[in-house]
This record gives structure tokens, sequence and C-alpha cells, in this order.
């Protein structure tokens, strides 16, 4: 069977890619396109280590068909910081020492980054409940939660950008 | 914290770790981010079966599919002769580990691997899985521990024979091993109580739960040089395994430590690599594989369950002088359940005077248990925490009070052995009774439990070097993978002795052939014993800068001090020189001997025991069940912390562990011995919106054996959460949960038959 041809957008800028039709957006993430910050750690959507944004909602990229990115906007955990300057969940999740082992993280700062762009003022049970599709295993979530509820007020303190 | 009063400057701080920014922004390379080129993908072949005899595996089909490269089953991999291993954490024998990588005559468990292929893409892979024809004689099978330990079981292994017996048996068992110990006289005990009470608890299962499943990417050379890269515990670890394994020698094997995304003891074997290693030295190809949830559930070491007896006997004033325990712990398909630390941890938080205890390992159909955070001592805690806190309630003494009767302390002579020193269990309970939590007032159907834990914590052999780089700056070198921050730790102790910024130095996690032997993360070993090793050579280094100055100087070596980075002449007798700082002697090492290094290997001893009080507050919904988690504290002796953040961190992770154990996880198998939920979704861990936050309260009873104090702090949060949990429901409605996990349908069913002491409105 032929590939598909797909055009879309990744972090910004233009992408192609030929794709398998049971191929997930995950698998061409990782395997296709080299973008391995994306994790798999359940292929079932139920740990949110593979979150992506696509047009402005959070999706478990690997319950996504690849060709489902055909002229969408996507972005990875590789899209979040701008050049070198970290994004406040980022650079929240260092100061809050809001990792351990680091392999959820990808997934919680891209969900992260979509509650404050679409809720710049959350409660931290707001928060709690937007992140209940993201599991981490090392840190019982309390300096996760920390780390976003402080990037919230930081990012409340930025001209918009 | 009285760092600042010791004259400490880094640590006791809370810099951002080394290896923060890559993984922030996604660029850490854990198991599965490698490939090399010409990389196949390796897959598994598990058995549906929980016990089957294997008459025969036909690959044939399967290796002539187009872009199959290599296709193994036991036949490939030597015969290993049974001999017990010491490379990872807890009890192991290399043949029970060759078999469980790969079943040969039978297959003891749903999930476990009867064949593997490697193929040009995984698609082809798991096409080939398929034409793989197996022919089982399905044999009758057990996965309940009693069940498994009745005379008239199915018997797992022909050969098991149950040591710790007089006389030895004659006949086969699933019982691997009783074992006992005792101190005092149990039976003098009995007379001298006044208060008897004896109940039975028991635990599920748990897994892990590290989110990466476990990766590899291999590599042989026709020259017989292996390459691996793979998420683990420990590097020397996975050489060692599959050096044994593959019959190979260890030279051969170069193994690196990928990032590692959480272990918490599931790590500390190997399961994969050997089979990628066979199919590649097989193919000529490097052979990658990474294996499903599914399979991590199906295929891969849970903790034990187990059944925990408990009996206690106290005067009146609730000094408990007798206590007795046995424990039967689940060690899965072969044997090496947790019993042993079990039994040693159980009443380790008391000074008892007679005490008796009794362990069994027992096989069963099921995944063979592995390592997880302070393996045994949750399960026998759980019976015993929850009991001191059903005999607080008999005696009507508050159970912290009670605790604080009968607490060991500095002298305190365990059952099992050693004497306690610079222990610090008083001032966790001195904490966790002082602070704000222990008295604020609750709700309706509300309640508050505390419960404390144990760990041993470990030392061991630990490598490190210490270069002082051209500029400098400072490089460290060492080999335990860094699960959570160790990085930053030694990269603190290292400046700390160096007298440098933090910044200034830059720790890496070295492969095999890179650095000294060091066994495993594990055990909370780490910041003790491989911070021991990083402190040793950066004071090597020290003492060869002071050298190098003296050399400059033209002094002697003693007359000159090291603060702050910098070398001063020792006094006016010294001389009359500026001071030289560690980037102006590096920049001068060509012309005062060459490059300044130190290497460091040791055997750390005297790790300091943790000891932890936590309290916890719940609320029932009488209607339907569910616990919810209102308030956690969690106070802990860490002897010193050195990145308080990571410390806190441990603590916080740990409690989260411990309640998904106490509320919702569990194995889920059906009647044929197959496990029905082997997936997040149906394997409940607790996500962000079922939990508190959890105040991490630190004690430091310094450890004199280490250089700046520390006690492992990673495994013992893990122990008192399910005691605690349960002893918080009991306070809230009066119903005594004993067996785990405290779901709402069991604790709904719960309710029905017992009286609730608050009634729902």
């Amino acid at each position: 069977m032929s590939k598909h041809h797909v055009t879309t957008t990744i972090n910004g800028e233009p992408a192609e890619y030929l794709c398998e039709a049971q191929q997930t957006m995950l698998d061409v993430l990782r395997d296709e396109l080299g973008l391995t910050g994306s994790k798999e750690g359940c292929s079932s959507g139920d740990c949110g280590a593979c979150t992506i944004i696509v047009d402005g909602n959070i999706t478990c990229s690997c319950l996504m068909l690849a060709v489902e990115a055909e002229g969408r906007a996507v972005t990875t955990i590789e899209g979040v910081a701008d050049g070198d300057t970290l994004h406040p969940v980022q650079q929240k999740f260092l100061e809050h020492a809001a990792l351990q082992c680091g392999f959820c993280t990808p997934g919680f700062i891209v969900a992260a980054k979509a509650l404050l762009d679409s809720n710049p003022n959350p409660t931290e049970e707001e928060a709690r409940y937007w992140l209940a599709g993201n599991l981490c295993r090392c840190t019982g979530y309390d300096k996760i939660l920390r780390a976003v509820m402080d990037a919230a007020e930081v990012m409340r303190a930025q001209p918009a950008r | 914290m009285s760092s600042a009063s010791e004259g400490l400057k880094v640590v006791g701080t809370r810099p951002i770790r080394p290896d923060g920014v890559e993984k922030v922004i996604g660029r850490a390379q854990f198991g599965a981010d490698t490939v090399m080129p010409g990389m196949l993908w390796g897959k598994v072949k598990r058995s549906p079966h929980a016990h089957a005899r294997i008459k025969s595996i036909d690959t044939s089909k399967a290796a002539a599919l187009p872009g199959v490269k290599a296709v193994i089953t036991a036949a490939d991999f030597p015969n290993i002769a049974s001999e017990e291993a010491f490379v990872g954490e807890g009890p192991m024998n290399f043949r029970d580990l060759s078999r469980n990588c790969m079943a040969s005559d039978k297959a003891l468990y749903d999930g476990h691997a009867v064949a593997a292929v490697a193929a040009t893409s995984s698609a082809i892979a798991d096409e080939a899985l398929d034409l793989i024809e197996v022919e089982y004689e399905v044999l009758p099978h057990v996965i309940d521990v009693e069940e498994a330990m009745a005379d008239n079981a199915p018997v797992l292994h022909d050969d098991l024979f149950t040591q710790g017996v007089e006389p030895k048996p004659t006949k086969p068992s699933n019982v691997a091993k009783k074992i006992g110990f005792a101190k005092g006289n149990i039976d003098e005990g009995w007379k001298e109580a006044e208060v008897t009470i004896e109940r039975r608890y028991t635990t599920q299962p748990v897994h892990q739960g590290y989110i990466e499943p476990h990766a590899c990417v291999v590599s042989v050379a026709p020259d017989g040089q292996c390459t691996i890269w793979s998420s683990s515990q420990g590097q020397f670890m996975v050489r060692a395994y599959c050096a044994k394994l593959l019959g190979t020698d260890i030279a051969n094997i170069r193994a690196m430590a990928a990032e590692i995304g959480g272990g918490f003891g599931g790590k500390t074997l190997v399961y994969l690599e050997p089979l990628a290693l066979a199919m590649a030295k097989k193919s000529g190809r490097p052979v990658k594989m990474v294996m499903s949830r599914e399979e991590v559930f199906r295929g891969t070491g849970p903790t034990s369950g187990g059944v925990i007896e408990v009996k206690l006997g106290a005067k009146k004033d609730g000094r408990i002088v007798a206590a007795e325990l046995v424990l039967k712990y689940q060690a899965g398909a072969f044997p090496g359940s947790p019993v042993g630390p079990g039994c040693m941890c159980g009443f380790a938080m008391y000074d008892l005077p007679h005490v008796k205890i009794t362990g069994y390992d027992v096989v069963s159909n099921r995944p063979k248990v592995a390592a997880y955070r302070a393996p045994g001592a949750p399960i026998s805690s759980f019976g015993v925490e929850s009991c001191v806190d059903e005999l607080a309630r008999e005696l009507k003494i508050d159970p912290l009070k009670l605790r604080e009767i009968n607490a060991a302390k500095d002298g305190t002579k365990t059952a099992h052995g050693p004497t306690f020193a610079n222990v610090g269990y008083v001032q966790t309970l001195e904490a966790a009774k002082n602070h704000p939590h222990f008295n604020t007032p609750l709700g309706p159907n509300q309640g508050r439990g505390i419960a404390s834990g144990f760990w041993f914590n470990i030392g061991g052999e630990s490598s490190a070097s210490c270069f002082v780089n051209e500029d400098g700056t400072v490089s460290i070198v060492e080999g335990n993978p860094d699960i959570g921050g160790s990085r930053a730790g030694m990269a603190m102790m290292a400046a700390e002795t160096l007298g440098i910024a933090y910044e200034r130095v830059r720790p890496i996690v070295a492969d095999t052939a890179s650095v000294g032997y060091t066994f495993l993360t594990g055990g909370s070993r780490v910041t003790f014993a491989t911070g021991m090793a990083v402190t040793q050579a950066a004071q090597k280094v020290v003492v060869e800068l002071k050298k190098r100055a003296a050399m400059i100087w033209d002094i002697s070596p003693e007359a000159v001090d090291w603060r702050d980075g910098m070398a001063y002449p020792a006094g006016q007798n010294a001389g009359n020189f500026d001071p030289l700082s560690l980037a102006d002697i590096a920049v001068k090492a060509g012309r005062t001997g060459g490059p300044i290094t130190a290497e460091v290997s040791l055997n750390a001893q005297g790790a300091g025991p943790g000891f932890a009080t936590h309290i916890c507050d719940v609320e029932v919904d009488p209607e339907t069940g569910h616990v919810k988690v209102l308030r956690y504290t969690a106070v802990q002796d860490v002897g010193r912390a050195i990145h308080p953040s990571y410390v806190e961190g441990q603590i916080q992770g740990g409690v989260a562990q411990g309640v998904g154990w106490a509320l919702n996880e569990e194995y889920v198998y059906d009647k044929n011995g197959r496990l029905d939920n082997p997936g997040f979704l149906d394997y409940r861990m607790p996500v962000c919106s079922d939990m508190p936050m959890i105040e991490a309260v630190m004690v430091e009873v310094p450890n004199p054996r280490h250089p700046f104090g520390a006690k492992g702090v990673g495994e013992v949060p893990i122990v008192p959460p399910m005691a605690a949990v349960a002893n918080a429901i009991a306070d809230a409605v009066g119903t005594r949960m004993r067996h785990l996990p405290m779901s709402p349908p069991k604790l709904r069913a719960a309710l029905d038959s017992e009286p609730m002491k608050v009634a729902a409105e």
C-alpha cells in the first residue's frame, strides 16, 4: 500500500512526511521526524507522556493518526521554548525541582502550557483536573503543581507574547 | 537547618539540576530514544497461559517472512547452572533469571516470554510473532499465595524443595524457603502481657509503575564486542547479567546508561537486553526493543502481595512486651520475594523484649517479583502499623503516644541483629506531634491516621573520578543512573569540598568502560555511597591542588591552606604570596606535573537507617466508599539533606505511590490465570486530582559515616502510607480495613457489614 503524503506545521515550521495509514502521530514524530521529546508510556491515552498541542487542543499523540495532522498546526515539547529562552513553565519546573526521572516531564509541560494559554489564572483544583490526564510516578505531583501555579503567576505579570 | 552554622555553602541549598534543561526541552535521551544504523526492531512472543508445558515451538514460518532477520527461543541461550547472583537488588539466581527472560520447558505465567523476533520494521516483527507456532500443554495453575502453599497445589518447579525446614523435605513445594528469627523468649512475653491482640492482614502485588517502559538498543560486532544502550538502574548490573546469560566475558560488553524514566527497583534486573543481544548476534545487525505497557504489566516484576499475621502483647501502660509476625510473600514464578527484609523491618521501629518472626517465600503463576522501593517493608509494616493502631485503640492510648512508649532509639538491639546508633525515629515522632497538622480539627466522615516506617538503607561499592579542567572547571564522573536528581547532589558535594561554585562542576554518569565498578542505583545508596566516593575524589584533588600551589610558591605542601577554592600560605612563616585560585593552579598544571585528577573506588559502610512517621487525613464518602486524602504530612529523618528539594521529592513521591497501593492498585486475574488489567486505565495509579499537597518535614540526625551526614532517603517514604491511610479510615468511620487495596467497592462492602461510628446523613 502506498504511503500518505502529509503537509502540516510542526512547531511553527512547515513540515511534510510520508506515513502509513495506521501510523500514529507519536510514531511519526519519534521514528520518522526524530522528535523524540514526546514519550511513549502506554499507547492508550492514559499516561499523557506523548501530549502535544494540535490547533490549540491538547492531544495524546498516541491516539492520533499521523494523517490527521494534514493542514493542522502541531506543537511538541521541542517547540515550547522560544529559541534559547525557556518557557516559564519549563523554567519553573527546574526551579521547583518538579521533575525526578524526567520522562513524564515533556507531556506535563506541554499540557501545562496549553492550560495557561487557555486559562491564565487557574485555581489549584482546576490545574489538578487539567493535568489529571498526565501520570507522574516520581513526584506525587506536589512540586509539579507548585511549578505550574508559579509559572501562571509569572506569565500573568508578563506582557502577552 | 544547621548548614549555615556549620559553614556549608552549597550543601543544603537548592540549585537547578545539571541535567534539568535537557529534560524540560525534550532532548534527554531515554532508553527508547536512541537509534543505530541498520537497526532492527525486536519483539517478544509471550505465553497466553498461566502455567503450561511447552511441547514444541515452530519458528520456520516466522523466519521465512521477508524482513525477519532473527528468531530466538530458549534454545539460543546457554544452559546456566543454578547460582546465586549478587549484582542486582534482592535475591536472584542466574538460572532463574535466564528462564525468566525466556521460558525453556514451561511457561510459568501469563506474559512469560517464549520466543522473540527481530525484523526490519516493527510491523513485520509483529506479523512474525503471529507466525510462531507454540504447542502448549496447559497445566493447572495457582495465583494466590496461601493456595500455592497448600499440599495439593500445582507445583511450579519439580526441583524446588523448601529450604529452612528440618528434616529436608522429600517432596517439591511452592514454598521456596522458610526463614525465622527471634529475640528474647516469646512465651515469657505472652505471660507478661496484660492485653493481647491478634490480627490478619493482606496486601496485593503492586507494580512500580515507572512511566517509561523497558527499552534497549544493542549491537554485537562480528568480533563479539557488545554495546548496550538501555534504561536501567545500573549499567554494571546489565553488563554482569548479560555476560552471564550470554556466556561472554564482561570485558566484551560496554553498557551505557540511558536516562531512566523511573525504576523504583523495577529496573534492577534485565528482561530485554539478553534477548536483543542474542538477536543482534544472530542477525549481525543492531536491535532495538521497547516494551508496550501491557508487556510491562504482564512480563515484568511487581512487588509481592502477602499475608501478614501480627500478634501483639502489651502491658496496660502501653509497653509492648511480646510481638509475633508471620509473613507469607508471593515471589512470582521464581523464588526470591523480599520476605527477608519484610521480616527484619516489621518490628524494627520498636524496642521489644520478646519477638518471634517467621517468613515464607512462595512461588505461584505470576511474574517474578522485582524490587520495589524498600522491598518487603511496606507489606509487613502495613500489618504491624495497622495492628499497633488497633492496640492503641484497645488500650485507649493515643497511637502516637503508644509509638513513643515503644520507640527504638540509639542502643536498641533489633530483633534482626544490629544495635541502632544515630537513629532519628523518636525525633520524627516528636516533630509529628508538634506539627500543626496533628491537632487540626476534623469534620464529619473525616479521620486521621498515623503510621511509622523503617528501612535499612545500604552503602556498597561505588567509584568516582574528579578531573580538574584546564580552565578551573571540574568534571565529576560517576556510575549511577540519575533517577531523581542525583547528579545535582554529586556536583554539590564536589563543589562544597573544592570550595568552588556549583555551576563550575559538571557531573556525568559514565558507561561501564569509563568509570570503576559501581553497584546499581537502589537501596537508597547513591547519595550516601557514591556521594562518599565523589567527596573523597574531590578531597584528593584538594590535596593535589595544595601540592601544586606549594610547588608554584616553592614552599612545603603542609604550609598551604585550602579555603573557598583558593590556596593560601598557611601563615606568616609560610611566606607572603597572593592566593591562588583553583583556576590559577589549573592553568599551570602542565608545568607542575600534569593534569590534576583523582579516582576513588570504595565499599561504603555505615549507611544510617531511615525512619519516618506520617500523618494522613482522609474523608470517606459513605455512599460510594470512596476515600479522599485531604492532607498528608510526612516526617522523616534524612541525616542531612544535600539538595532539600530532591529529598522532599523522594518523600512526596513515595507517599503518592503508597496512597495508590493503599487505595486502588492491584493485579486482577481471571479464572484462567490471565491478567485482566494490564494497562493504566484499569491499573489505577494516583493522578494529580487524587492527591493533596504533601508536606515533607525533614528531621536531620546526621550520619557520622558520611562526609556531610547524609542518610538514604528514597525508600522509607513508601513504608508508612498504607497503614496511615487504613488508620485514618478507621478513625473516620470506625471500620477497620485489613485487606488492600481499600478500593471503593471493598470499603462500601465493609461499611455495609459493620456498624458505622458516624452515621451518614
